[in-house]
């Protein structure tokens, strides 16, 4: 069973890692959550970003976060990444499927995922 | 939305827009099978005018749409089982805060499944981590709990909930409890 001791565990290895994120350049991925995007799937979506960057090594520089309704709730469910000084990335209509491979691919691999942004797909 | 955590993922965030810092969730199966859920915030509350007009679909406080369909939703999931919706709130500066009691019939065949409740209070505490959760789940086989102040008391205050791994350690704690508690429902029977 997981037990409070083993948050406690969890507690001391990230206490240093608290401290090098201080100064640090932060990605943010945001999952839009509000009634859209919860009925639309972004529950499962959510979950795989964390899930992905909790195990990559990439959790030092990632913050997952979340937002309201983001207008365009046609194309839920929408995530937005944010990296220093470069512009805006928006996917949509995620999976958690989706998800895993932005997180190896755009997060740890530093590629735009083309195919499930925006952009891409109005093109269609 | 197809499943009742999924409404109390969407609905919790009023009370997070209300300005709440302590929120409860509450649900509890008795053995008739009724099946309530209670959110109780201590926020800035609505006026009688308000709460009249928050379960009509075009009613909302958005701003990006006209349209507000996240109590509608789960004012249909509960009177298709028979049950209702009913909320209570209050903006009195002494004991400002909303209420909010669905009930339904779980053995109804429109009951919506409570789904993947571990995922829904996970998502709440890591979009609102400075916020005081409690959170149970009550039935006659046993009781599942989470309970922000017990995990910030171990944490301290300067990590974070929203943090991967600690969201990775909430979401298997509850999920271990529902399966204990499953286990028991079993042996039971």
């Amino acid at each position: 069973m997981k037990s409070l001791a083993e948050l406690a565990a969890i507690r001391e290895k990230m206490q240093s890692k608290v401290q090098i994120r201080e100064g640090a350049t932060t990605t943010r991925v945001v999952v839009g959550m509000a009634t859209c995007g919860i009925a639309a799937g972004a529950r499962p979506v959510l979950n795989a970003f964390v899930e992905g960057v909790a195990k990559s090594n990439v959790g030092d520089k990632v913050t997952v976060t979340q937002t309201g309704c983001i207008g365009i709730c046609q194309y839920e469910p929408v995530v937005e990444i944010y990296e220093e000084g470069k512009e805006k990335v928006t996917y949509v209509k995620l999976t958690a499927e989706k998800a895993a491979e932005i997180v190896e691919k755009h997060l740890v691999g530093g590629a735009v995922v083309e195919e499930y942004t925006i952009g891409a797909y109005k093109a269609l | 939305m197809k499943e009742l955590s999924l409404n109390v993922l969407d609905i919790a965030k009023n009370s997070v827009k209300a300005g709440a810092d302590s929120i409860a969730i509450c649900l509890s199966l008795d053995g008739e099978g009724v099946l309530s859920l209670t959110v109780t915030d201590n926020g800035c509350g609505m006026t009688e005018d308000v709460l009249h007009r928050v379960t009509d679909p075009f009613y909302t406080t958005r701003t990006t749409r006209k349209v507000g369909l996240g109590l509608p939703l789960l004012r249909l999931a509960a009177e298709q089982t028979g049950g209702h919706l009913s909320i209570r709130s209050s903006t009195a500066p002494a004991d400002h805060g909303t209420e909010l009691c669905a009930v339904f019939h779980a053995d109804h065949i429109d009951c919506a499944p409570i789904g993947d409740m571990p995922s829904s209070i996970c998502a709440l505490v890591a979009g609102s981590p400075d916020i005081h959760w409690h959170f149970s789940d009550c039935t006659p086989s046993g009781e599942v709990t989470l309970d922000t102040d017990e995990l910030h008391a171990v944490l301290g205050e300067d990590i974070s909930l929203a943090e991967p791994e600690i969201q990775m350690w909430m979401r298997e704690y509850l999920a271990e409890q529902y399966a204990e508690r499953e286990k028991s429902n079993t042996k039971d029977n």
